[in-house]
């Protein structure tokens, strides 16, 4: 490798200047020819400072080495998409005389590589048989190899995210939707617009899986719904009664909507297919698509899960905390998350009667809540004006905090984790650093003022627009860098066509995930079930009478004929023994003062006089 | 101000003409995937499910016997010809692909006890109860000829078993001892004997070929070496073996027959302890052969069904049964390992699909794709209590059942006696031993 690192002998004598005549005259070389002369492998021009420097960069191998595949990932993070350099070294020659200028599998950087990995390689494997283990490493190998190569399809994803950037100490809050939609091209410019719906406001909307269709509902009765990218109404009815949430099913085909008594389920068509009068009251409503529960929550206290393939109430939950206005879902584990007037916010599953976690978050009454696409962090809003993020990884942290003026009434995390809030009649985005970062709170990256209070928000998936009811109508605003650019095309395809939605659904049926394995880990079913085994291993032991894993105790061979009297037998024996006991003696000793150690230590940072009285 | 939308030209995400393939961008992001893993073990409970409700194994019974089946050989050249050797001395030649007799041979006076067939696939053996080894061609005679064997060689006592050679023109016969013959020769080239018992069968080792395996009626499972002029060294079991199988892939490895309702395999270094008891069958079993993989072997046995046990676990995977079919008493695995032959009491000859819900027949890509994604998944959730008892579920007809049951208390009350004893007797005293031990007698070198 160090070779490799220096430029290559024979061309650094030579100047460049003169180097480059011979190359032009050299004749096309023969794949029988040998090298002619030792110049003509140096005839390319010595790396010019700038390749140099990128070669520094990147790990090089040795020519003509097996690659192991661990190797394949280099340790350093790099871009993927930066052009590979030419190596200097020779890389293997074809039939044909041509050179492979990047030899080797294409580098792919840690950090697109982990994103892509299942098992966890800093837990320990667990101690078991050989041939369970290598059964495990083997496993564990492929999934490294199966990451590789999923980080290295990367590189064909079409599009690339939006963004918007201010020229040198602009704030980009400053800038007005107005001056977006001039900059950018015609057909993102036509997807800002604003439906003036003064008479029956204020709305509440939701956007279709795909995001492409758009539903709205009005506190009045109105409630449409239409294919928002080429505005095409799909239909228009007044339920005369008031609509307090709307949402679509699986697919743009079915729309529920909370009216004042009961939910009711419309198709596409406006027409009423179900009344459910076992959900009564309904304030919000939240559909979980891979579980195909409808989940509502009422003034009755009562968080419902209607299961909406076979039309049964899977669940009904009483959350003892009065009227619930406040919910959301997190995506990640599809586990309800609802506000409470306290101040605390509570997690659901269909699985359990209790809520899995409860969360005290506010002062306050909760006003709003929103988890991220990722299932890490959720925003909450309460009535004591704050505005705070949790990490719900783990101990529901909280991460940062800001007071608002206002307080916000309604948040919404996009795909890319933008953070919108709406604070009476303005809404505000704050972004994060990356995909994966918490918003963070200082600065807005994006504000609006709208023409009446905001009712509901939420980003349209797969596109950079937010939508926003209010009781002016519906604004759907342009926000750049919301949406994940690159969808997949089996799980949720704007384009897709009529058949290619038949045959989604069906198969989305065909996987429907029951509501039972609704809990906070979801891949927890993929893990070993140790508590389990180990009461089977339990219940083994004591219905055969003993332990048939434990180690049978040490038998001396018989040595060659004379030397195996019985007391040489009995001396081996306690031989093996003593040291057996030597070796126990020797770990719980190691592990005494560790112990010790771990015990002191919250005790006081601070030494104290009467720490040598301590024993 | 710099600002960039997300702008997708819908050109590139919609086919141009209805003649072509609709275009299906991918992201494998894992958060535009979640639930992974409660989606992939739906997929696999259905794979599951699926693989029971097409689980048809039984695909013809060939009729014609008119005694009971008793021998069943492998045609060593062609996948379609297989022979039967029938109880009242009838030999039949079966084509499978048109599932008809295409020949019959009255071969022997009384029963035919063994049929084997040359390796080069000219000519076949057999023995019967009329004290004769017969040599036939594998062709049926021309026009206007009679039917008659190639060499009949009559020997002084009833042969019950006989073996060819993998590679050279040599067989093996059983009856009172073991007999090697060349075929050029009407007298054995040697004969073996270990105790005076009548000896069932004699398997040849298809890897190490001068290797011979043999189990007798006093309980013995006995190994020969054809170069030397004495057994290598027996292994004595609770009780008789009936039939042993050299497993085609691992050349020390066998498995036998037992008639205490269990098959042992054994690897012939070690023979104090068997490599695995495999226990399923409620009656004695009566013949085993293995797959071409050498991964699986089938059962036959008195309790009218044949099981198929992978060769690392105690349990059996399958078992076939029919309403019609009587006890089992012969059984081969096809050279392409998909099919399983077996000959029974009620004179007619089955065919299996060793894997019941193996769809037959030529599958197209995207069929053999989700065959071996679903195969994966089903793997991978296999130790899950919702989708093991799915797995596992086999309909069974009453008696075994009942009997299962019966043996099940029985067992039970076996080792509850054992573990009693163990308890209140001096520790030490009572030595454990392990059911893979609990069935060797004795070895004998």
């Amino acid at each position: 490798v160090g070779r490799m690192e220096t430029a290559p002998k024979p061309g650094r004598d030579i100047p460049p200047k003169k180097d480059k005549l011979p190359t032009k005259k050299k004749r096309p070389r023969r794949y029988w020819e040998e090298e002619t002369t030792p110049t003509a492998a140096a005839a390319s021009p010595g790396p010019s400072p700038n390749k140099k420097r990128n070669r520094e960069l990147r790990p090089q191998k040795p020519k003509n080495t097996h690659i192991p595949k661990k190797s394949r990932v280099s340790k350093k993070p790099q871009i993927v998409k930066k052009p590979r350099e030419r190596r200097d070294a020779e890389p293997p020659r074809s039939l044909s005389g041509a050179q492979d200028p990047f030899p080797g599998p294409a580098p792919v950087s840690v950090e697109v590589a982990q994103k892509f990995r299942r098992i966890d390689k800093s837990k320990k494997l667990p101690h078991s048989k050989s041939k369970t283990r290598s059964r495990l490493e083997v496993a564990e190998a492929e999934e490294e190899e199966i990451s590789v190569k999923a980080a290295r399809s990367e590189l064909l994803l079409a599009e690339e995210p939006g963004f918007l950037e201010g020229e040198d100490g602009e704030d980009t809050a400053k800038i007005r939707q107005a001056d977006i939609v001039e900059a950018v091209d015609i057909a993102s410019a036509a997807k800002h617009f604003d439906l003036n719906l003064r008479q029956f406001g204020p709305y509440r909307l939701n956007y279709s899986q795909t995001g492409r269709h758009l539903a709205f509902g009005g506190r009045r009765g109105h409630v449409a719904a239409l294919d928002w990218v080429t505005k095409k109404l799909m239909c228009e009815i007044n339920v005369m009664e008031a609509v307090r949430d709307i949402r679509f099913l699986h697919s743009e085909a079915l729309l529920a909507v909370a009216q004042n008594r009961w939910l009711h389920i419309y198709d596409n068509q406006g027409i009423e297919l179900h009344c459910i009068r076992r959900c009564d009251r309904v304030t919000r409503l939240e559909f979980l698509p891979f579980h195909f529960l409808l989940a509502t929550s009422s003034e009755t206290g009562f968080l419902t899960y209607l299961d909406v393939s076979v039309g049964k109430i899977v669940a009904a939950l009483n959350a003892r905390a009065g009227r619930l206005d406040v919910m959301t879902q997190n995506p990640y584990n599809a586990v309800i998350h609802l506000g409470h007037s306290n101040g605390t916010v509570s997690l659901w599953s269909p699985a359990m009667k209790e809520p899995l976690a409860k969360i005290l978050c506010h002062r306050g009454g909760v006003r709003a809540v929103a988890v991220d696409s990722t299932g890490t962090y959720m925003a909450t809003s309460g009535l004591d004006h704050q505005l705070k993020t949790f990490d719900l990884r783990g101990t529901f942290q909280p991460l940062s905090a800001r007071t608002l003026p206002q307080g916000a009434g309604h948040l919404a995390f996009s795909q890319r984790g933008l953070l919108a809030a709406g604070m009476g009649d303005v809404v505000n985005i704050w972004t994060g650093q990356g995909k994966a970062s918490p918003p963070s709170l200082e600065k807005p990256y994006l504000t609006h003022r709208l023409s009446g209070h905001v009712h509901g928000l939420q980003f349209c998936p797969f596109e950079d627009v937010l939508g926003v009811g209010h009781s002016g109508g519906i604004t759907s605003m342009l926000v750049p860098g919301a949406a994940e650019p690159n969808f997949d095309g089996l799980e949720s395809n704007p384009y897709r066509s009529r058949k290619q939605r038949q045959e989604w659904e069906v198969k989305a049926l065909l996987e429907k995930v029951p509501a039972e394995l609704i809990c906070l880990d979801p891949r927890a079913l993929a893990e070993v079930d140790v508590i389990s085994l180990e009461q089977a291993k339990k219940e083994r032991i004591e219905r055969l009478g003993y332990d048939p894993e434990s180690k049978a105790p040490f038998q001396p061979k018989p040595k060659l004929k004379g030397r195996s009297s019985t007391a040489s037998l009995v001396k081996r024996k306690r031989k093996v023994m003593d040291e057996e006991h030597r070796d126990k003696v020797r770990q719980s000793l190691e592990q005494q003062p560790q112990k010790q150690e771990k015990a002191a230590k919250p005790m006081g940072a601070r030494p104290s006089a009467l720490d040598r009285f301590v024993r | 101000m710099k600002v960039k939308m997300l702008s997708r030209n819908p050109d590139n995400y919609v086919r141009e003409t209805k003649l072509d393939l609709q275009r299906v961008p991918r992201n494998y992001d894992p958060t535009l995937h979640p639930f992974e893993v409660p989606r992939e073990y739906v997929r696999a409970l259905n794979a599951t499910k699926l693989e029971r409700v097409f689980a048809k194994p039984f695909l013809a019974s060939l009729d014609g016997h008119r005694d009971g089946v008793n021998c069943l050989a492998k045609h060593p050249k062609s996948l379609a010809t297989v022979l039967s050797g029938a109880c009242d001395g009838e030999v039949r030649i079966w084509n499978l692909t048109k599932r008809n007799c295409i020949r019959t041979i009255q071969a022997h006076e009384g029963f035919v006890r063994g049929i084997c067939t040359r390796f080069c696939g000219s000519s076949f053996f057999t023995v019967g109860d009329d004290k004769t080894v017969k040599q036939w061609k594998m062709d049926g005679p021309g026009f206007g000829e009679e039917e008659e064997p190639l060499h009949t060689i009559l020997g002084k006592t009833v042969y019950t078993g006989i073996d060819h050679h993998w590679k050279e023109g040599i067989f093996a016969t059983c009856g009172q001892q073991v007999d090697i013959w060349d075929e050029q020769k009407t007298s054995p080239i040697c004969s073996m004997t270990w105790g005076f018992d009548s000896i069932s069968s004699v398997k040849f080792n298809p890897i190490e070929t001068f290797l011979l395996g043999s189990c007798a009626s006093d309980r013995n499972i006995v190994l020969y070496d054809m170069r030397q002029a004495t057994p290598l060294k027996k292994v004595i079991l609770d009780m008789r073996t009936n039939t042993i199988c050299w497993n085609p892939m691992e050349a020390f490895i066998f498995t036998a027959a037992n008639e205490d309702y269990n098959l042992y395999t054994f690897d012939m270094r070690a023979l104090d302890t068997p490599v695995m008891v495999h226990m399923d069958h409620v009656s004695a079993v009566l013949d085993v052969d293995y797959s071409p993989t050498g991964k699986e072997f089938v059962s036959a046995s008195f309790d009218k069904s044949i099981r198929i046990f992978p060769v690392d676990k105690s349990r059996s995977r399958e078992v076939y049964h029919t309403k019609r079919m009587q006890h089992v008493i012969c059984v081969k695995w096809t050279s392409d390992s998909k099919y399983i032959m077996c000959g029974s009491d009620e004179m007619n000859i089955r065919l299996w699909k060793a894997n019941a819900s193996e769809k037959l027949g030529v599958l197209t890509s995207r069929e053999k794709t989700a065959k071996d994604y679903n195969q994966k998944l089903k793997e991978k959730f296999q130790y899950h209590p919702h989708i093991k008892r799915i797995a596992r579920h086999r309909h069974l007809p009453k008696s075994i059942y009942s009997q299962i049951q019966e043996q099940r208390i029985m067992k039970e009350a076996r080792r509850r006696k054992e573990v009693n004893r163990l308890k209140h007797s001096k520790p030490g005293s009572v030595p454990i031993v392990s059911e893979k031990k609990k069935h060797v007698v004795a070895v004998v070198k």
